[in-house]
């Protein structure tokens, strides 16, 4: 389970919002809801360490961190709306690079692993392809492998439905319904109601809920 | 043709000079654009302001007057430089200067998500500049650092004036004593070829690098 308590972010004298907790069951799909323009993204950052918050609390399995901890921030693995892959390396390569220079994992377990998440989010024969050689579900979804590749406690997504057809959408929603079977919890930030219905266990409307 | 025996082996000499002034340039000035042009991002001002001088100044002059400045001033303050020295010194100089600036254009080109998705997944700054940055930043790079490469062959040329004997002196002075010009054109043939082996280089690294977009 992750708490996150009394999360603070401003810029300047621009409130983006105030004393903000909320609570991630582990397996669970939390939805963020609210408008775009609100805060969401920015809290998604904040929790992923590319933000820095003025103030809050994290707890993650029992124990408390500041929230801008990175011991914190690693834990939650993160899809960017433009999903931000690296265009000079192949599928495979994508997913290796951070197992093999951050967690200087051996190269065969990583090779393994890597194949082990194609092969579970469908891309297998686009291994060895190049980004733009994909569709935006695809893209999507060697985001998502990216991320799975190091292991984070909880996965959040940035607005995963943005620009992506109804088929690439329903694709989306498998796979967050197969990682929540496994037990991976999931945060996912979204102005898509219809897509949130299906797949969120709770919801946390930013609009209602949050202080400005 | 006999003519032709007489001055081959002092253009030949001269080649290997001017070979000697690239190769040197090229393995020198480009470690030291790299970092000028890292250091144009670095958030102290005083490294800033000293980088952009010391670009402002090496693209500001011509490369034949900073060259009589470091042969001739440096040996007038007692830094006596040699000849070969001194060139090599102000050819890398001056080109780590363009390249910074190539470089700079290059790192702002890579966009903002790269550096986030290198920082959620944990990779450090030096990993992130390694792995993610440089090979997108080179790509973007290999046309201009092409204009660069040739212009530097050419501009190899210029050592003569503190009397080192390149390509083009060892022609000059076959011309003058045997009042022809077939030096000249010899002269003018090898740059053909020089330029066209670092074109032909750089076509096929563009290539290989579109692999990618």
């Amino acid at each position: 389970m992750i708490k996150i308590d009394k999360l603070s972010k401003q810029y300047g004298d621009k409130v983006i919002f105030k004393d903000l907790s909320l609570t991630l069951q582990d397996g669970e799909i939390l939805a963020i809801l609210g408008p775009s323009g609100i805060g969401k993204t920015t809290l998604i950052k904040t929790l992923t360490g590319l933000e820095e918050a003025q103030s809050g609390e994290a707890t993650m399995d029992g124990q408390d961190y500041a929230i801008s901890d990175p011991a914190f921030t690693s834990q939650i693995g993160l899809i960017f709306q433009d999903f931000n892959l690296f265009p000079h390396l192949t599928v495979r390569e994508n997913i290796l690079l951070a197992p093999l220079t951050v967690k200087k994992m051996d190269r065969v377990d990583a090779e393994t692993k890597a194949n082990d998440l194609l092969t579970k989010l469908g891309l297998s024969e686009q291994a060895d392809l190049y980004p733009y050689q994909l569709s935006g579900g695809q893209k999507q979804r060697v985001g998502i492998a990216r991320a799975l590749a190091m292991d984070p406690q909880v996965i959040a997504y940035d607005e995963p439905t943005s620009g992506l057809d109804e088929k690439a959408t329903e694709q989306v929603v498998d796979v967050m319904l197969t990682l929540k079977k496994e037990g991976v919890s999931q945060l996912v930030v979204t102005h898509d109601l219809p897509f949130a219905d299906k797949v969120a266990d709770e919801t946390f409307d930013f609009e209602k809920e949050v202080k400005r | 043709m006999e003519n032709v025996m007489t001055f081959l082996p002092g253009i030949l000499s001269g080649l290997q000079m001017t070979l000697g002034v690239f190769f040197i340039t090229i393995i020198g000035s480009i470690p030291l654009g790299i970092l000028a042009s890292l250091a144009m991002k670095s958030p102290y001002f005083t490294v800033r302001w000293l980088v952009n001088g010391y670009i402002w100044i090496m693209r500001g002059t011509p490369l034949l007057l900073q060259l009589i400045f470091i042969y001739y001033g440096l040996a007038m303050v007692g830094l006596p430089f040699s000849r070969f020295e001194s060139a090599a010194f102000a050819f890398i100089i001056n080109y780590a200067a363009y390249l910074a600036e190539i470089f700079r254009g290059g790192l702002q080109s890579v966009p903002q998500g790269q550096f986030d998705a290198a920082k959620v997944l944990g990779l450090s700054k030096t990993q992130t500049f390694f792995k993610v940055v440089l090979p997108q930043v080179i790509k973007i790079v290999v046309p201009s650092f092409g204009n660069e490469v040739v212009n530097l062959v050419k501009d190899t040329s210029l050592i003569y004036v503190i009397g080192l004997g390149d390509i083009l002196r060892a022609g000059s002075i076959a011309a003058a004593r045997d009042v022809t010009l077939v030096p000249y054109l010899i002269v003018g043939v090898l740059y053909l070829l020089m330029t066209a082996v670092v074109t032909i280089i750089l076509r096929a690294s563009e290539k290989r690098l579109n692999v990618w977009r």
